[in-house]
């Protein structure tokens, strides 16, 4: 008799849990991956392919899938910092691969050199070159996001990457950088 | 010829926070004058071993961490809390009391949380808060007011009972603790509290000669000098009058309900304020900023739970004072208090419900 | 009560906080203002307020007259700027502007003629005559920007066209030191005064109030003669504290109303304006002299002679000091605006902008200059002062942490930058700075983040765009691969068109040969220098290396030929995208079309320069291209031979047109060139012989 007690209590126990978790997996249904996503929201988006991912967000579904968070260059240590945060693990430095300087940078064709190939137009991720064939083509400074990727199709290496320079508009309120003239 | 470049506001009030220090250190005189007239040398003592052994542990301390030793190890703070210390421990406790605590207040629980501006307790009182556990016996040693002992307690016999446990002539800490009339003496608190446990009404309890004419000789005189100490650190603007007042006045509340429920154990609300160290946790301890609660509205709560908290202690707790312990509890719960009381900013609507 | 019934009865509000620095007026404020000679040069930077510069509307060499526009009203958030006297513009250039960041910005240099020649100007004694709008396009016009300090541009703020309850003239001058606009309101009330009522005309408010603290007595006297007669106006003289005068402050104080977070005084129906920007006002409107002036307090104790001046926008700051008595000490501490929100000057050939009320050189003592900074010690002190009622020591911690998300959870964008925390801190806690790099950092972050965010969708669009093109090419190869296959089956007409274009092909090298010949020819008649030929020679074997580096690319790369067919498409379906994309940020659209019609307009302008020697590259190149398939080497000289003939014949060609009646001098500068030229093709050679080698390596690999 008690053996069939604990067996009905148990019985009806289980199938309590188990209606409850039916429900809260319908109920709480999570769309796509979220994470994938989330972590495709810290990325810069310069699409620069560096972390060797075609993009940003094929690197970021990788990350979601255990590849390792150190390999977005451009983004640098802010952003491993901050992939770490959502993803609870250890921050780790900017792969060895990747050079150090991520300063933001821009494209910018040398136009005496420009030949018109259309080389770097069809590697540029965001199509921030503009030009035709055998004409001279230029950056729209505004939509380039430094990945560099146009350099190196280019056969003529018209191509270098500048940094962005510092205006009145971009300043950071460092007072120590201020350019003090020496007089005498 | 440079250029100076630097951050506005280009002009500044030109106070300082050892300005600050120094000044609240200047303001605990009047309170440890009493202490002297009435108990001797012994806090003086104790404060002077205990400023010894804050320095040398700030310096340590300071130099591991690789900080400014020079700015930071005369800014004042650490000498408070010496001194604090010195005034809360028994006056002829044993020399390694107050090193021992102080010590442990500037290694522990100021440095180790990450130094001036960061001990989420205050160091004085979490210090003496562990010797008061640890050492119960040591902590306890307190005597009675000079003209009611026995002997002559001059510099050298308290220096020597500090350092050795006995007076030059050999006498112990013990026997100097012995009132005249042969019984052994305590604080006015811990002799009420001991009273009210035997039975004994208030009334009859302060018959006892410690209570003197009021609410305990040479304590109601310590408490005035800390009063006047804090007054003019108030004027002075060091202090923001609302936490003592705040304390206060919720002391007063307290022992004046309880007084009004149960006239025959509960003391007078006077003798609540001019007891124990009351007016030092009023004026020196609580309005400690460090440890305390930040916006005025989260001082006035602040404060007002430190009162209860005391006069809970004092007649519920185990242990017959009871600041050290609720300003701690206080300082545990002041980041709560302040994530509570923030002000509504300009332009922002107060959230409606 | 109502507000008004308060505000007549001189009972006003209280505001959070504020401090009482000493005020240092004394300094200043017992002597008139004085006017100054004029500078050995003016330096205006193009952009003097907030917003977009304008455009140019002079050259260098210019020669201007007084009060005569120099840059275009070029967009609405753009002021233009006046000669503030008659004389040459030296140079237009890079210049270190009034900027805290101490950087460079576009500058016009104005050499003064010591005329100070007037432009043609018509006065208008009654401003009523004309309509409110022409009121607002003359204020435009004559370049007037808040004068207060912040710089926004007046025609917008009083553009806005909702009921205007209060509008508030703010003449508080809370900060220590500055006595700018206590002298001119002493001196130029009227004037001031005439402001207001341009004001009141364009805005139809229901109340004018002015604010000013009580340690002005003789403004306040002269502003209430000024006004008695004018019932609207109302003189509110308030407690001195600093910082009354900051905009939310004011609006506090004298009305008990509160600015919501994040909007403007105008969304409360209140406008507020700086008696100086008044005065201004009715300067340009009834005078029409343009913004070309204004008060600067020059003050602080190492100046022998601290006075208010009327500065001419311009003037560099070291002259304003030198006439004012400036000791110099070794380390020069110089600050535009006042001791609390003003900023150090890296730089004394600053010059005075729109918006300099004051240029404060403090003495040591005045000012103390080191950083005593240590660990905050939560007093509290800050949050006390705070008039946005902010908890500063808070924000310091999260500024410290870099926690921005907190940050913007403590209201950091309310702050004021007022500096009253950093003021009374004992810690010595340069907090505004802290909040400033925070402020900075997280604009910055949020700037990225639409960056990003505009980057993403581009290459979601690219993406989308290329599979496209994709499916496309199949199915045009598809449809091409059928149309051989129906081709095939009617042999006869496909053979003959097969052999006709081989014919075309077979003419045009003749015609080529011929047209060499032609040139050889040519070339025989013509006197020609030596090193032409050399020169040619090594043109034609850069042509030739870069050829075969083109071929082993070519190669490499699978579409082969197709490359400029698809770049061309590539090229098209581009520029409608960008159409698109344009459509839907209005505000870029302008400027980005305008920046694309610059580069296409110096392409062209390069190409027509390089007419002779440019044209010929995608000649070569095609040439070479078409006889990739053939690997015979023979040939690929005979090529080169006759792309180095046309080469020679066109220079041939130019040289006969323009250096043959020369001399000698012209043929050798000539030379030079040629050398110059020659130079960068033997670089250009060089480059893309080290890519075809890189090329070549990857390959192997």
């Amino acid at each position: 008799m008690t053996t069939l007690i604990a067996i009905v209590v148990l019985g009806i126990m289980a199938s309590l849990f188990g209606a409850l978790l039916g429900f809260a997996s319908i109920k709480y249904k999570v769309e796509g991956d979220p994470l994938a996503e989330q972590i495709d929201n810290l990325l810069p988006q310069t699409q620069c392919g560096q972390c060797g991912y075609p993009g940003c967000k094929p690197y970021a579904n990788a990350v979601a899938n255990g590849e390792a968070i150190n390999k977005c260059a451009p983004g640098g240590d802010d952003t491993i910092k901050k992939i770490a945060d959502l993803m609870g693990v250890e921050v780790q430095p900017l792969d060895e691969n990747h050079d150090q300087d991520n300063s933001p940078k821009v494209a910018f064709i040398i136009e005496e050199d420009c030949i018109g190939c259309t080389k770097c137009i069809q590697a540029c991720p965001v199509d921030a070159i503009l030009g035709a064939a055998k004409q001279m083509h230029t950056i729209i400074i505004d939509e380039c996001t430094g990945c560099d990727l146009c350099v190196a199709p280019c056969p003529v290496d018209c191509i270098e990457m500048r940094p962005i320079v510092q205006t009145t508009q971009n300043w950071q309120w460092d007072l120590n950088t201020i350019p003090v003239t020496q007089l005498d | 010829m440079a250029f100076w470049i630097a951050s506005s506001p280009h002009n500044h009030i030109q106070s300082e926070t050892s300005a600050l220090m120094r000044l609240v250190i200047y303001a605990t005189l009047p309170g440890i004058f009493a202490q002297w007239y009435f108990f001797g040398w012994g806090n003086i003592i104790h404060i002077a071993l205990a400023s010894c052994t804050v320095l040398f542990a700030e310096f340590s301390v300071l130099s591991l961490r690789h900080k400014k030793i020079s700015s930071e190890l005369f800014d004042g703070s650490a000498i408070l809390t010496a001194v604090l210390l010195g005034i809360s421990i028994p006056a002829l406790a044993p020399w390694w009391i107050s090193v021992f605590g102080a010590l442990f207040a500037i290694v522990i629980v100021k440095q180790l949380y990450g130094g001036l501006g960061h001990n989420p307790f205050n160091p004085a009182m979490a210090a003496y808060v562990m010797l008061l556990i640890s050492f119960p016996v040591q902590m306890t040693l307190w005597q009675p007011p000079l003209n009611l002992m026995s002997f002559d307690l001059n510099f050298q016999n308290t220096l020597s009972t500090i350092f050795t446990g006995y007076t030059i002539d050999g006498f112990s800490t013990e026997q100097l603790r012995v009132h005249v009339d042969g019984f052994t003496m305590a604080t006015p608190l811990d002799t009420l509290k001991t009273d009210l446990t035997l039975g004994l009404t208030t009334s009859e309890s302060f018959k006892s000669p410690i209570f003197g004419q009021h609410f305990g000789i040479g304590w109601e005189w310590v408490n005035i000098g800390f009063l006047l100490g804090g007054i003019f650190l108030i004027i002075k603007k060091a202090i923001d009058w609302v936490t003592p007042v705040s304390f206060l006045i919720s002391l007063f509340f307290c022992s004046l309900l309880a007084f009004f429920i149960s006239p025959d154990s509960s003391a007078s609300t006077m003798f609540h304020w001019f007891s124990g160290a009351t007016m030092l946790g009023a004026f020196f301890i609580l309005t400690d900023p460090v440890s305390g609660a930040t916006s005025t509205k989260g001082r006035i709560i602040f404060a007002a739970l430190a009162g209860l908290l005391v006069y809970l202690i004092r007649k519920f707790g185990g242990y017959p004072d009871a600041i050290a312990f609720a300003v701690l509890l206080c300082n545990m719960s002041a980041p709560l208090i302040d994530q509570y009381t923030r002000p509504r900013a300009y332009g922002h609507q107060s959230e409606k419900k | 009560m109502s507000i008004i019934e308060r505000i007549k009865k001189g009972h006003f509000w209280k505001f959070h906080g504020g401090i009482h620095p000493p005020e240092q007026k004394f300094l200043t404020n017992d002597k008139p203002i004085r006017t100054l000679d004029l500078p050995d040069e003016l330096i205006l930077p193009l952009q003097q307020h907030i917003g977009q510069r304008g455009e140019l509307l002079v050259k260098e060499g210019d020669k201007v007259l007084k009060g005569q526009q120099l840059t275009l009203l070029s967009s609405p958030m753009s002021v233009p700027i006046h000669a503030p006297t008659s004389g040459i513009i030296k140079a237009i250039k890079s210049s270190t502007i009034a900027h805290p960041s101490g950087l460079s910005d576009l500058c016009l240099f104005i050499t003064p003629d010591n005329v100070d020649k007037w432009q043609e100007r018509q006065s208008c004694e009654d401003f009523y005559q004309k309509s409110p709008q022409e009121i607002i396009n003359k204020i435009a016009n004559a370049g007037i920007a808040g004068m207060g300090g912040a710089g926004f541009p007046t025609h917008i703020k009083i553009s806005s066209k909702p009921s205007i309850n209060y509008l508030i003239i703010n003449a508080a001058e809370c900060e220590p030191y500055i006595t700018a606009d206590d002298l001119l309101i002493r001196e130029q009330s009227t004037t001031a005064i005439d402001g207001i009522k341009i004001l009141d005309y364009v805005l139809q408010p229901e109340h004018i109030l002015i604010g000013i603290e009580d340690n002005k007595p003789d403004a306040i006297k002269a502003l209430k003669k000024a006004t008695k007669d004018i019932k609207k106006i109302t003189v509110c003289v308030l407690p001195t504290k600093y910082p009354t005068g900051g905009e939310k402050q004011l609006i506090t104080a004298l009305t008990g109303l509160e600015v919501p977070s994040g909007q403007l005084p105008i969304n409360l129906g209140i406008i507020m304006q700086n008696i100086a920007t008044c005065f201004a006002i009715a300067d340009a409107v009834i005078n029409d002299t343009p913004l070309i002036r204004r008060v600067v307090t020059v003050t602080g104790q190492a100046l022998a002679k601290p006075q208010n001046v009327w500065a001419l926008l311009g003037t560099p700051v070291n002259y304003l000091l030198e006439q004012c008595g400036y000791q110099a000490t070794k380390d020069k501490n110089l600050i535009m605006g006042g001791p609390m929100m003003g900023f150090n000057l890296a730089n004394d050939q600053v010059p005075i902008i729109k918006t300099t009320n004051c240029i404060l050189a403090p003495s040591k003592q005045e000012v103390s200059s080191e950083n005593n900074e240590v660990d905050c010690i939560r007093c509290g002190q800050c949050a006390d002062v705070c008039p946005s009622q902010l908890l500063p020591q808070e924000l310091q911690w999260s500024a410290k942490a870099k926690d921005h998300v907190q940050l913007q959870k403590l209201n950091l964008f309310d702050c004021i930058d007022c500096g009253a925390c950093a003021y009374v801190c004992p810690s010595q806690i340069p907090l505004v700075q802290y909040y400033r790099i925070a402020k900075a950092e997280i604009r910055q972050q949020q700037m990225l983040d639409v960056q990003a965010e505009k980057a993403k969708i581009r290459f979601e669009a690219r993406k989308k765009r290329l599979e496209q093109e994709k499916i496309a090419r199949e199915a045009k190869h598809k449809k091409a691969a059928e149309a051989r296959k129906a081709s095939m089956n009617k042999k006869n007409e496909g053979g003959s068109s097969a052999t006709s274009a081989v014919a075309a092909a077979l003419a045009r090298v003749k015609a080529k040969k011929a047209s060499a010949q032609a040139a050889k020819n040519n070339e025989n008649s013509i006197t020609e220098q030596p090193t032409q030929d050399i020169d040619t020679k090594s043109k034609v074997a850069g042509a030739i290396s870069r050829a075969k580096a083109k071929k082993m690319a070519l190669n490499k790369e699978a579409k082969e030929n197709n490359t400029v067919v698809e770049a061309k498409v590539v090229n098209t379906a581009k520029s409608n995208k960008t159409d698109k994309d344009k459509d839907k940020d209005n505000d870029n659209d302008n400027d980005k079309k305008a920046r694309i019609a610059a580069a296409v307009a110096k392409a062209k302008q390069k190409s027509a320069q390089r007419a002779s020697s440019i044209e010929q590259k995608p000649e070569i190149q095609s040439v070479v291209e078409e006889n990739t398939s053939s690997r015979d080497e023979n040939k690929k000289a005979k090529i080169s031979a006759a792309v180095a003939k046309a080469k020679e014949k066109a220079k041939a060609k130019k040289l006969a047109t323009a250096e043959i009646k020369d001399s000698q001098t012209s043929a050798d500068s000539e030379i030079n060139r040629q050398e110059k030229k020659k130079i960068a093709i033997a670089k250009a050679i060089a480059k893309a012989k080290a890519k075809a080698k890189k090329q070549q390596k990857e390959e192997t690999k």
